[in-house]
């Protein structure tokens, strides 16, 4: 038997290494070491319920398992043979217990490929990975196809690239191939900056051979023999596995010199990024790997033409490469059936926010938005009424109800204003303002601007500006236009994809939100109740007591009042810091 | 830059020197070689960068540049106990602005800043993919999820004696 306890970043901050700690103490205090093996898998995505543990063979699936659970697992479990009850999952609406962890809605309507593998191997053992196929692809192609013949096959599978701007990865490797030098480069783009989204981490913390693998099939068929993973410092348990992960490799011969007994040799290195989202961009990334500032510098030339050292180099995202084994091993018309005609294949996604279910989900393309947020997802947390889904990070848009029905595909998502983008997926319910959301992307832009082009450095600056008067109640109806204007302009004049996208949640959210825009601008209201300048706390004359607890408690002397006589707050002088509304015993003071 | 000035020992020095000379002091690897400094060091002070300027021939304008560029780099030391809140749009929407506004208040402190007597600094960082325990916040190494801003006094009392 085997107990998967999840290690990824999310479960080790609830304690998942003490519980494995535990595990073990338990297995040898009751001599079980030869039936029983708890192993560190990677994320198995369901991170709202973590620290998860899965026994297998039977399927059983613990959801919030304390490192003081292990005791129980192990006696009434594994001895016993009962399963325990209280740390099984139970659904939401039918409030049943489900062990088995394939019949529960969050499992139910997705599809692993790139993350096939995680939360079923330990990241750390070269053997785990290889019994799950891991490096078979590799022999496949170094042995029995041309690079010609590889790269076609990847073509007819009809992977677009998952890191955000959805190219067809076979033709990109057909680019990087044809343009001749005596040498060339890999790159894995794994700077993953959009912030809410964690797909390329899990991968590379669960299953980071299958990305060493398919980058060394991307060697092969583009004639290159050196890789570079770029990563961002941020993620250090990655990077550990990655190092872990590539010295296995090179030990049992996948990496170096003539693998599989070809002459084909390759060999990959880590770099290092320091925390700059613009460091994404393919350009800006290649300057960053050569020891320079992480500035973009206009295409063409493509890096597939000029890349890390001026030399032809191919770079693919995190997940896109994790995506390809399986398509050398089933065949391209297998992956080219799932999804829909022009997406193929599955999407990871991270989903986060105001929904009951977050985590790591993989569903195939054209699966509705409806389906990843209700099924999957489980709805909106505390009951609570749905308002927008944000994809594409800070490129992407806000969506709404009217949305929901939209297959999830490159080409329909940028139809109706938002894009597919990297894989985030952040829920907004009631209780959120969209004018206030669209300014937090555009904090994360102006912050993020490398500032090399003033369309982007000075145009979203100011466009930051206007929505914070809009926040403050302090801008008129022709701002709107003005917000709209230089949106675009913005869009059509900076340089890297970075300036291009950065005012999309402001225009998505201003086509689709317009009445909340209005309703600053105007009537000089939040409707969301979020924009605090826009609020004001009023004492309701029935339920106040007198008791004079909010007078004495508000740090400006706002609040006037007799004792035993319903009180009064003075808006001119009130700060809206709501120490009187966390004070007051009687309900009576509300935000208006 | 920044305005204390320090005095590097020779021991320091050296040290610099022997990260440098680990790179083989490959302009390439500038990015590296300042990771490991500020791992040793804990921040990268003019008075470092110049240094890592003289090992690798490397000018210390373009030091200066590659520093201030990536926001993990640092010129001003962190605190003992850097306490940072994850600012990625998960826990933005779950309320980590709150959160926030509540260590600057206890502490007296801003983000980016580190109180007077070097015990904490308050960072604001992006996204780091616990997103299931939104908001959260990182103290040194340790993670706390799900942080209310009533929670914030006791998170901060656990330190203060330490
Ligand atoms: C501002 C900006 C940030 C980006 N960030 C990332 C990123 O974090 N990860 C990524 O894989 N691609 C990112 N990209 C896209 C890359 O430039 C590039 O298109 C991608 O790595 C190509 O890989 P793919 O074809 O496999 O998607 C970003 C692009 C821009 C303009
Ligand atoms: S668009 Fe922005 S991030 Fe891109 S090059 Fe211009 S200033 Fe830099």
């Amino acid at each position: 038997m085997q107990i998967l306890v999840c290690a990824g970043t999310g479960c080790q901050a609830s304690l998942s290494e003490e519980l494995l700690s535990q595990l073990n103490s338990e297995i040898e205090a009751n001599e079980l070491e030869n039936d029983v093996q708890a192993i560190r898998t990677g994320c198995f995505g369901f991170c709202e319920q973590g620290p998860i543990i899965k026994i297998m063979p039977d399927n059983t699936f613990y959801t919030q398992v304390k490192p003081q659970d292990a005791t129980e697992v192990i006696q009434e479990h594994i001895i016993k043979g009962r399963r325990v009850e209280r740390l099984l999952f139970t659904d939401p609406e039918t409030k049943e217990k489900i062990a088995d962890s394939r019949k529960m809605g969050f499992y139910k309507k997705q599809m692993r490929i790139a993350l096939r593998n995680c939360g079923f191997i330990d990241p750390d053992n070269i053997d785990d990975a290889i019994a799950k196929d891991a490096y078979e692809a590799l022999g496949k192609v170094v042995t029995e196809m041309s690079p010609e013949e590889a790269i076609e096959t990847l073509k007819k599978s009809g992977l677009r690239g998952r890191g955000g701007g959805g190219f067809s990865t076979g033709l990109k490797w057909e680019y990087a191939f044809k343009n001749r030098a005596d040498q060339k480069y890999v790159v894995c783009n794994a700077d993953e900056g959009d912030p809410g989204a964690f797909m390329d981490r899990s991968i590379l913390e669960g299953d980071p051979h299958t990305v060493l693998e398919a980058m060394a099939i991307c060697g092969y068929c583009i004639g290159a023999d050196k890789g570079l993973i770029y990563i961002r410092a941020e993620y250090p348990l990655a990077i550990e596995r990655l190092k872990t992960a590539i010295v296995q490799a090179r030990e049992y011969g996948l990496l170096g010199k003539s693998i599989f007994g070809t002459d084909f040799s390759f060999d990959i290195e880590l770099k290092y990024g320091a925390g700059a989202f613009v460091c994404g961009e393919e350009t800006a990334l290649i300057h960053s790997m050569e020891g320079e500032r992480g500035e973009p510098t206009v295409k063409p030339p493509f890096p597939a033409e000029s890349g890390f050292m001026g030399r032809p180099t191919n770079v693919n995202n995190v997940e896109t490469f994790a995506s390809i084994p399986p398509i050398y091993l089933k065949g391209a018309d297998w992956f080219a059936k799932i999804g829909t005609n022009r997406s193929t294949g599955t999407k990871v996604f991270a989903l986060a926010g105001k929904v009951n279910n977050v985590g790591l989900v993989e569903v195939p393309m054209g699966i509705t938005l409806r389906d990843v947020i209700f099924e999957i997802g489980g709805g909106i947390k505390n009951g609570k009424k749905f308002k927008a889904i944000q994809t594409g990070g800070p490129s992407g848009g806000c969506l709404t109800e009217e949305h929901l029905d939209t297959p999830i595909e490159f080409d329909t998502l940028l139809a109706v204003g938002s894009m597919m983008g990297s894989g985030g997926m952040i829920v907004l319910d009631e209780d959120d303002c969209m004018v206030e959301v669209s300014k937090y992307f555009l904090d994360f832009t102006v912050e993020e601007s490398c500032g090399k082009c003033s369309p982007c450095r000075i145009g979203n600056k100011r466009l930051h500006e206007l929505l914070e008067h809009i926040c403050k109640g302090n801008a008129e109806e022709s701002d709107l236009d003005r917000l709209r204007n230089m949106s675009t302009v913005i869009k059509e004049s900076s340089l890297c994809g970075l300036g291009q996208t950065s005012p999309n949640p402001v225009l998505s959210t201003l086509d689709n939100f317009m009445n909340e825009y209005l309703a600053h601008v105007i009537d000089k209201k939040c409707p969301a109740g979020a924009c605090k300048e826009l609020m004001n706390y009023v004492i309701s004359e029935t339920n106040c007591v007198g008791c004079t607890a909010c007078a004495r408690v508000c740090p400006v002397n706002a609040i006037s009042g007799e004792r035993k006589e319903p009180h009064f707050i003075d808006i001119s002088v009130c700060i809206k810091c709501g120490a009187c509304m966390d004070k007051c015993k009687f309900d009576a003071i509300s935000i208006q | 830059m920044s305005s204390i000035k320090i005095e590097l020992r020779q021991e320091d020095v050296n040290k610099i020197r022997e990260i440098c000379d680990s790179f083989n002091n490959d302009h390439q690897e500038l990015i590296n070689i300042l990771h490991k400094c500020q791992q040793h060091f804990g921040y990268l002070p003019a008075e470092v960068q110049e240094v890592v300027s003289d090992c690798s021939g490397i000018p210390v304008a373009k030091i200066y540049g590659v520093v201030t560029f990536y926001s993990f780099f640092t010129m001003t030391p962190r605190g003992k106990h850097p306490i940072s809140i994850c600012m990625g749009t998960a826990c933005y929407v779950r309320g980590a602005e709150k959160v926030l506004d509540e260590f600057v208040k206890e502490l007296g402190i801003k983000a980016g800043e580190t109180s007077p007597d070097g015990k904490f600094s308050i960072s604001s960082l992006r996204c780091v993919g616990a997103c299931g325990l939104a908001p959260l916040v990182l103290v040194g190494d340790k993670t706390y999820g799900r942080v209310a801003p009533d929670d914030v006094k006791n998170i901060i009392k656990e330190y203060e004696e330490l």
